[in-house]
């Protein structure tokens, strides 16, 4: 099952690149589905990181990984790299799931 | 960008062990989706117990934003046949900013196919080193892992938040859907129905 997942999401994928590619520029004149296609990123980025964050399976939870979220924000406030971001996380949470 | 990637692809490997794929399956998700939103995404589900089609259906929704590129990229890219469908394959983010910040159509080419090149390289190697590795990390390294799955995908928000409040409205419409979503709904579906919230990117402008 996780075959079939994993093979038909890439196709999809591969075959939404394709179509940006092979279709007619004039679909990127019409408002509307610009707008959609830009703002749908913002919508479920968003919910991955609360979803990743704040819960597990069915429940809200408030754990070590709602710390390093926080610390990740304060460093991209900071405008740290990436690199800084994904590490201030991992330590943070790491830290204080060892001091809970 | 290069460490970067290395330590968001290593991320990725452990990810996608740690939510039950195997170490081919893993490789095979770098190697043909290659876009790393979209691989987060769809073993995000799967790690939480979603089903199949909303694990599927989020690395789609994610990967529409790649089909945007390809059209802006289409023109000065020009390539047809055998060469736009490998082309295709390389239309991500980050290729799309080098590309785009290029002063000509030469220029722009080069960009592309570089970016693309040394990405798609380092991507898959650390994917693997991750995959690898994961089994290797002890319970704190577990717990950090978890945290740096969400940062991650903070970081590629966050240009987005920056940048414009429609963006800030929307992604905050999304994460509030989530979580209300959360309890009610099978794992993974209340990441697909926050995509409602691009409906508050249009009510504004209307008025």
């Amino acid at each position: 099952m996780i075959w079939a997942v994993v093979l038909a999401g890439s196709v999809g994928c591969y075959l939404l690149k394709y179509l940006g590619l092979a279709a007619s520029p004039a679909l990127l004149e019409r408002p509307a589905v610009r707008r959609v296609v830009e703002l749908v990123p913002a919508a479920l980025l968003a919910a991955l990181v609360v979803v990743q964050a704040f819960t597990d399976r069915q429940a809200l939870v408030l754990d070590a990984r709602a710390a390093g979220v926080a610390a990740a924000a304060v460093a991209l406030l900071l405008r740290a790299p990436f690199l800084i971001v994904l590490l201030v996380a991992g330590g943070t949470a790491a830290l204080v799931d060892a001091l809970i | 960008m290069g460490l970067a990637v290395g330590l968001y692809g290593a991320a990725f490997g452990a990810a996608a062990t740690a939510a039950g794929l195997s170490v081919l399956q893993t490789c095979t998700l770098s190697l043909l989706m290659f876009t790393g939103a979209s691989q987060f995404a769809l073993v995000g589900v799967l790690g939480a117990g979603g089903a199949p089609v909303a694990a599927v259906a989020s690395a789609l929704l994610l990967g529409a934003r790649n089909t945007l590129y390809g059209l802006r990229l289409a023109a000065p890219l020009e390539v047809r046949g055998i060469r736009r469908a490998v082309a295709a394959h390389g239309v991500i983010d980050e290729t799309t900013a080098m590309a785009l910040a290029a002063p000509n159509p030469q220029a722009l080419r080069l960009a592309f196919t570089v970016t693309g090149v040394s990405l798609f390289t380092g991507w898959n190697l650390s994917t693997l080193a991750g995959a690898l590795g994961s089994s290797l990390l002890g319970a704190s390294a577990q717990v950090a892992l978890d945290a740096v799955v969400p940062a991650a995908f903070l970081g590629l928000l966050w240009p987005r938040l920056r940048h414009s409040g429609t963006d800030r409205l929307v992604a905050g419409g999304g994460a509030l859907i989530a979580l209300a979503l959360t309890p009610v709904v099978p794992p993974g579906l209340q990441i697909m129905l926050a995509a409602a919230a691009v409906g508050l990117g249009f009510g504004g402008r209307r008025r």
